[in-house]
């Protein structure tokens, strides 16, 4: 299998996708000229023309909102909106709209969409441009909330979000787009709402989805070489949410970590230890514990913004603590 | 006041049948939204409604320019243009019961009455928040050449939000084919046009965008055509999106909790001089298109279609609970 970028991986799944049907279209912030912010459309204007690839102001109400009308209309839409932070202007058209149609009309209608925003910090670039805001939008029913951490995850996850009927946030993150990986060529699709086991291990379950499950399987290694051997589960959708191999893998290991870069109260690894302790609570030997993003706005200065984010470290010294209370 | 008044009933150029159609469709409206008021008194209808009254020429004569393929996609105050577009008094009345055999099936309520089939997509509830589902519809139009015209009808309160300032500005740039017609009733809710708009004339608003706009007499079903059918015949043509303002003015209250403490009834008895239904009926009278017998029969036809939705609806089972997590996703 070839080597490649995280970038490469969603450029291709959009290429394929709309090769294969010609309702899929491409519009939102740079995505003709500029190529994307990321770079992830580049050229596709040039290759599929302009009435496929166009831009969009920046009026995030509007490319929601358009998206939505375009998918009601019969297309299917790939917005982009740039970052998770603008999301926020586009909030009410994604909660209020694109989750709602199905329901709200009685099942006449659904609307199959996509919008792609990036997330996440460490780029330095403050506090309204580093968020991780997917526990909001993955609060809605109605929704999808998508969160690849590998390039393979990233092709296969976003040509089946292009190929669902439902709406779809796709959230990528900011300093995964130059990670390279193994990625099947042509046809592979990663289902929605299926987490996935990255590593094995039998001693505690690591729960973690976009960048951090790099992190967390860092910290796996770096464990590992300390006699402990975690498991790896990405979740890679949170809504919908893959208990099942969640609860599998703590009904094995029998401990659990939660890792997310998003703020701690009311968080992913909330939802996630919630759901162990109402399924699970006689297999575990252990309280949960959670990683989490410090809970304030992220900062400029590199070495503030590195400690509000979780790394291997943190993870590693939280497993030992666990350890440490229940002995191996 | 102001806007465009049309010619007289025999220059109009319509037939008698159509004529007396566009009164027909206005009584039904009228009538539907004062049972449904009633119905709201007796605790049979709840959440919010909406009603129509004293505006209904600015659906009849604006729908009636639509062709069956083209869409309507309008705001919260929705009854009289599922009316205009042909959905089913029944279904209408079962949907504000809360009935199964709702519009929506009993999910969506009086703002959100919703019928694909007959190109009637929604009854929204934010304000201006379909604008930029309008833009949407058009560009789908284009893209898939189904020669189209989406007609997008909000209230005046709409007309101040981003919504409405980015959906004309992409609408102009993607040269989508929407009609976009602003129900100028002079309030939004209570606030008053002139204290939520720096500009009292709407259709200017459209003006900066190059849209094409205009300002319609909203009480005169024909006016209301007229303008309308040249609208379409822009967009159709593929000249992109048109502006319509219609000057009307609502009877009743913003909703069914709604005092009305901030309009004079002096101002309101003024505008009932203009109710559009008796306007077009002295008109019909006077060319001769409307007699006696002629009307008896349609407040007779009316009030049985409006007798027959209530009876619907009262039959009507509610939602079995099963209901409850159906409609979620398309793909589960």
């Amino acid at each position: 299998m070839p080597m490649i970028t995280y970038r490469e991986a969603l450029h291709h799944a959009l290429r394929e996708e709309m090769t294969r049907d010609e309702r899929v279209l491409i519009f939102g912030e740079d995505v003709v000229a500029y190529g994307g912010a990321y770079g992830v459309t580049s050229g596709l204007a040039k290759d599929y023309g302009e009435k496929r690839v166009f831009d969009a102001p920046i009026a995030e109400g509007v490319i929601a909102g358009a998206a939505v009308g375009a998918a009601m209309g019969g297309l299917r839409p790939v917005a982009e909106l740039m970052t998770i932070n603008f999301a926020l202007l586009a909030a009410d058209q994604i909660i209020n709209h694109a989750a709602k149609v199905m329901h709200m009309f009685g099942g006449q209608m659904s609307v199959p969409l996509v919008i792609r925003a990036v997330g996440g910090g460490g780029a330095q670039l403050a506090s309204t441009h580093s968020q991780s805001l997917e526990p909001m939008f993955a609060h809605v029913p109605g929704l999808k909330v998508v969160t690849p951490a590998t390039p393979a995850d990233g092709k296969g996850l976003l040509k089946s979000a292009i190929r669902d009927d439902d709406p779809v946030l796709f959230i990528e993150h900011a300093l995964l787009y130059r990670v390279r990986g193994e990625v099947p060529e042509g046809e592979h699709l990663v289902p929605l709402g299926k987490a996935a086991v990255k590593r094995e291990g039998k001693d505690i379950t690591l729960v973690a989805y976009s960048r951090m499950t790099l992190v967390a399987l860092q910290a796996a290694d770096l464990l590992s070489q300390e006699g402990i051997e975690a498991e790896v589960v990405d979740l890679r959708s949170l809504r919908p949410l893959d208990t099942e191999t969640v609860l599998a893998s703590v009904r094995k290991t029998h401990r659990a970590l939660t890792v997310e870069e998003a703020w701690r109260t009311y968080g992913i690894g909330a939802e996630i230890a919630s759901r162990i302790q109402e399924e699970a609570f006689d297999d575990l030997d252990a309280p949960i514990r959670r990683i989490s993003g410090v809970e304030v706005p992220l900062p400029y200065a590199k070495n503030l913004e590195q400690a509000a984010i979780p790394d291997a470290q943190r993870v590693m010294k939280a497993v030992k603590e666990i350890f440490a209370r229940t002995g191996g | 006041m102001g806007g465009k008044t049309a010619a007289k009933v025999g220059q109009s150029g319509l037939d008698k049948k159509t004529l007396l159609n566009f009164l027909h469709q206005m009584l039904l409206i009228r009538k539907f939204e004062d049972k449904a008021g009633e119905l709201y008194a007796r605790g049979k209808i709840a959440g919010f409604l909406h009603l129509y009254n004293g505006e209904e020429a600015v659906a009849v004569g604006a729908i009636s320019a639509l062709e069956p393929h083209d869409l309507v996609i309008t705001h919260y105050r929705d009854h009289g243009h599922a009316i205009a577009r042909g959905l089913d008094a029944k279904r209408l009345m079962a949907e504000l019961f809360g009935k199964a055999t709702g519009v929506a099936k009993g999910h969506g309520g009086s703002m959100h009455f919703f019928d694909a089939s007959l190109g009637f997509y929604g009854g929204w509830a934010i304000v201006g928040g379909h604008l930029p589902l309008a833009v949407g519809l058009g560009l789908a139009s284009n893209t898939l050449r189904k020669n189209q015209v989406i007609l997008c009808i909000f209230g005046d309160g709409g007309t101040n939000i981003g919504y409405f300032y980015e959906s004309l500005n992409v609408a102009k740039l993607w040269n989508v084919p929407v009609v976009f017609l602003c129900e100028n009733n002079l309030y939004g809710m209570g606030t008053a046009l002139h204290r939520a708009s720096a500009i009292r004339e709407v259709y200017r608003k459209a003006a900066v965008f190059d849209i094409p706009a205009e300002r319609v007499d909203g009480m005169d079903v024909l006016a209301m055509r007229e303008a309308t059918v040249k609208a379409v015949a822009h967009a159709r043509g593929g000249g992109g999106p048109y502006f319509l303002e219609a000057m009307t003015y609502r009877f009743r209250g913003h909703s069914m909790a709604d005092p009305i403490l901030y309009r004079d009834k002096s101002e309101v008895e003024e505008w009932k001089q203009r109710d559009p239904i008796i306007l077009f009926q002295q008109r019909l009278r006077e060319e001769g298109v409307l007699t006696p017998q002629d009307l008896e029969q349609m407040e007779r036809e009316t009030d049985e279609l409006v007798a027959d939705a209530v009876k619907f609806a009262e039959e009507s089972p509610e939602p079995p609970l099963s209901d409850l997590h159906e409609d979620i996703y398309a793909n589960p």
